[in-house]
Order: structure tokens, then sequence, then C-alpha cells
């Protein structure tokens, strides 16, 4: 198993923990957290903070109903059946969260072509921002940019370089507008990394600036 | 307690976290895994009669409608019922496993997509190195009343409008009219004070 060396921002997690990120971004952290036991520990402790606040706020009276209904509701509860096979693992470089959106490997995904050496699969994330599957060929590099927002990359196979430093399987890379860089796909095989963004626009100007310097607009 | 301001009229004024409200010593994660072990429906009750106020308090404060919450809380009471065998105190405290509980649940139905989890059902996974020990969870859950106390106001309010209004770093910073940079390093600044207090010694 290799070393996790890049992980989530504290800022990402509580945002995580409070269920105050958009599915897409939650989807990228989910996955990691799958992997890193040091951020699912953090988490954890996120998650301790919620039944704290939870315990703090004055609580709202329910209907004199709800009582007998529960009840009347655990009456008819069928014993749970006997447990079927657990669901089928996913493959070593699909993280089990990310298993729910696609439902075959990902090298029989239906890729599409951005430009050469380019390829992306949409995520179905409901609400604001998107989350993509992107593939980048050994030696392609994306122009130099930063982030109008919060972007979040986890590496799933492969691996790049930028200014922040190598980030390979399992690592997140947290950014935002604070950061400039410029990946450079360093690994003899294909990178692939699952892709966020926590605004409607941004991933259009995403591939736009990876598009840029082989289209030319 | 008031309300948030949804108008967003009272756009700087740092409201307070409310105060821890009782001396409750109740061990909730004892007590859950003792009704899950027995099936007693006393114990049920029991926590039905101090969540169930909680989460539909907690609930309507996300974002969920009146007319659906009650349902909500019903079926995450019943989904506490069905998975507290799951539930394991030398891994998991009663609170935080509620509160993330109700937290999917209000989200995937004012979503209508589930909110992405990392402890997937049917994969239960060994304890892993770097993971939290047992029973310190516990004592980190008691720390955490006072550590929340320590925090200054504007460390407090992003926290707040984090966990009772569900809003995301740059609503955050829309409504207070501070960079987004700003308020991730609040949020950054709160977390390492509060660890920084469970670790300690305090």
């Amino acid at each position: 198993m290799n070393t996790i060396r890049h992980h989530l921002d504290d800022a990402t997690l509580l945002s995580y923990s409070s269920g105050s990120l958009t599915n897409a971004m939650a989807l990228v952290v989910a996955c990691h957290l799958s992997v890193c036991a040091d951020c699912r520990r953090k988490a954890g402790e996120m998650e301790l903070l919620g039944g704290e606040m939870l315990e703090r706020l004055q609580p709202a009276d329910l209907s004199d109903s709800a009582l007998q209904n529960l009840l009347d509701a655990l009456d008819e509860e069928q014993p749970p059946e006997p447990t079927t096979d657990a669901p089928a693992l996913p493959p070593a470089d699909v993280p089990a969260p990310l298993w729910a959106y696609i439902d075959k490997p990902l090298d029989e995904l239906a890729w599409k072509s951005l430009a050469p050496g380019f390829a992306y699969v949409d995520l179905p994330c409901q609400g604001t921002g998107a989350s993509k599957l992107l593939r980048i060929a050994p030696g392609k590099s994306v122009l130099p940019h930063t982030h109008t927002g919060n972007e979040l990359t986890m590496i799933l196979r492969g691996s790049y370089v930028d200014d922040v430093g190598r980030f390979a399987k399992g690592d997140i890379a947290d950014l935002d507008d604070a950061i400039e860089h410029q990946p450079l796909v360093d690994s003899p095989e294909s990178c692939i990394c699952l892709v966020a963004t926590d605004g409607p626009l941004r991933f259009t100007s995403l591939l736009g600036r990876i598009v840029q310097p082989l289209t030319g607009f | 307690m008031e309300k948030a301001n949804e108008s967003g009229d009272s756009v700087n004024r740092v409201v307070p976290l409310p105060s821890s409200r009782t001396c409750d010593d109740t061990d909730w994660s004892q007590l859950l895994a003792r009704m899950a072990e027995t099936g007693d429906r006393a114990l049920f009750v029991q926590i039905f009669r101090h969540y169930g106020p909680l989460l539909k308090s907690y609930m309507l404060r996300l974002g969920v409608l009146d007319s659906v919450v009650e349902e909500l809380v019903q079926e995450s009471m019943l989904t506490i019922w069905r998975k507290a065998k799951t539930f394991n105190p030398e891994r998991a405290e009663a609170g935080a496993w509620i509160y993330t509980l109700a937290r999917n649940k209000a989200i995937d139905w004012m979503r209508k997509q589930k909110y992405p989890t990392y402890s997937l059902e049917g994969h239960e996974e060994e304890p892993q190195e770097g993971e939290t020990e047992p029973g310190e969870l516990h004592l980190i859950r008691h720390k955490m009343k006072t550590a929340l106390n320590e925090l200054p106001p504007e460390q407090a309010q992003v926290i707040y409008m984090s966990y009772y209004e569900g809003r995301a770093h740059s609503e955050i910073a829309a409504k207070l009219g501070i960079p987004l940079g700003s308020v991730k390093a609040r949020i950054r600044l709160a977390s390492a004070k509060l660890r920084n207090f469970w670790e300690g010694e305090q």
C-alpha cells in the first residue's frame, strides 16, 4: 500500500462533516476518507463536534402522536432478512464511494475525448458544482493556472507533479485561488483523477484551461 | 435561541454558540449498545425523548420543510433502531453517530441524492493504524464541551454557520463580506484550537 502524502484541508473536512459541501465535492472527500486513516480520524473528531453541536440545540417539540406512530412502526418491523452476499467489491483503483456513481471499471467507462491526450467522464452529482473523472496521457501538461474557488482532485491512477509536489494514487490536491500550478503527468501510464469544483461555471473554465494550448482559443 | 436570520440583515452580528444545555450524564453510547443487545423498547423511548426533539430542531435549521420534518425524524429514529446492532461503542460515540445519520437523512431529502459517505454498509472495516483508540473518542467528546466555549467569537461563528445552517465556504464569505480565504483560515484556526485542546492536558 502506498503512502498518502497530500491530505484534505481542515476547512474542507469540517465542511464535509457539517454537511455543507456540495455532493460533487463531498464525493471526492468521501473517496479520500475511504483510503486515508489520518483524515478519517480527523473527520471522526469533526463528527464528534457535530454531536456536541446537536446536543446544544434548543429542542423542538414533536407532535403528541410522534412516539405512538414510531412504536406502531416498530410493531410492523420485520426481522431483517438474512444478509445476502456483501455487495461486489469495487476494483482496487476505484474507491468504494465512487463505485456508486460508475458501474464499470475505469477502463470500461465511456470516456469522452476533450483534446488529444485528454478525456473525461461526467459524474451525476446533484446541485451546484460538478465532478468528473479526468484522464491525462503521460507527458501531457495543463497550462499554469490558479482557481476561482475550491477545487478538489484525488488521484486514482498514475501521478503528476506540479509546483506543490508530486501527487500519486490516493493523494488529494485541495486547492483554492491562493495556489497557482501546472500539473505534468509523470507516470508511464495515464493519470486518472477524480476532480470536483464547487461552482457551476468553474469546470468550464478548468476544461478550457486544459484544451486552450491545443485548440488555440 | 434565535433562529438564523435568512434575510441577511444582521450580516455581521456574531451569533454566539449556545452553551451546553444540561448536565446530563447519561452515557448514550452504552445505552444505545444495550438497546441493540436487548431490543428493549424502553431504552429506545429514552433515546427518542432525548434525541427526537434535537433532530427536529437540527433538520429545520438545515432547511428541511416543516411539513416533512417529523417524517424525517421518524425515519431517523427507525434507522437508529435498525442499525443499532452495527454501532460499536468502542469505535463510535452515540451523539456523533446519531448526528451523522440525521445529517445524511436531511441532506438526502433536500438534495434528492445520497450524500457521499465513506463507511459503506456491508464493508465493515477493521480498525487501522492511526485511527482513534477505543475510549479516546469519549474523552474527546467530553473535552469538546469545554473546548467549544473557548473559541473566539469569529471562529465560533463559522462553526455555527457550517453546522447549524449548512453553509458552504463561499456562502459564508458572501454573507460575512469577507474573502473566501479568510473563511477557510478561520475554520482552520478553530479546528487547530479544538484539536490542541483535546490533545492537550486541559
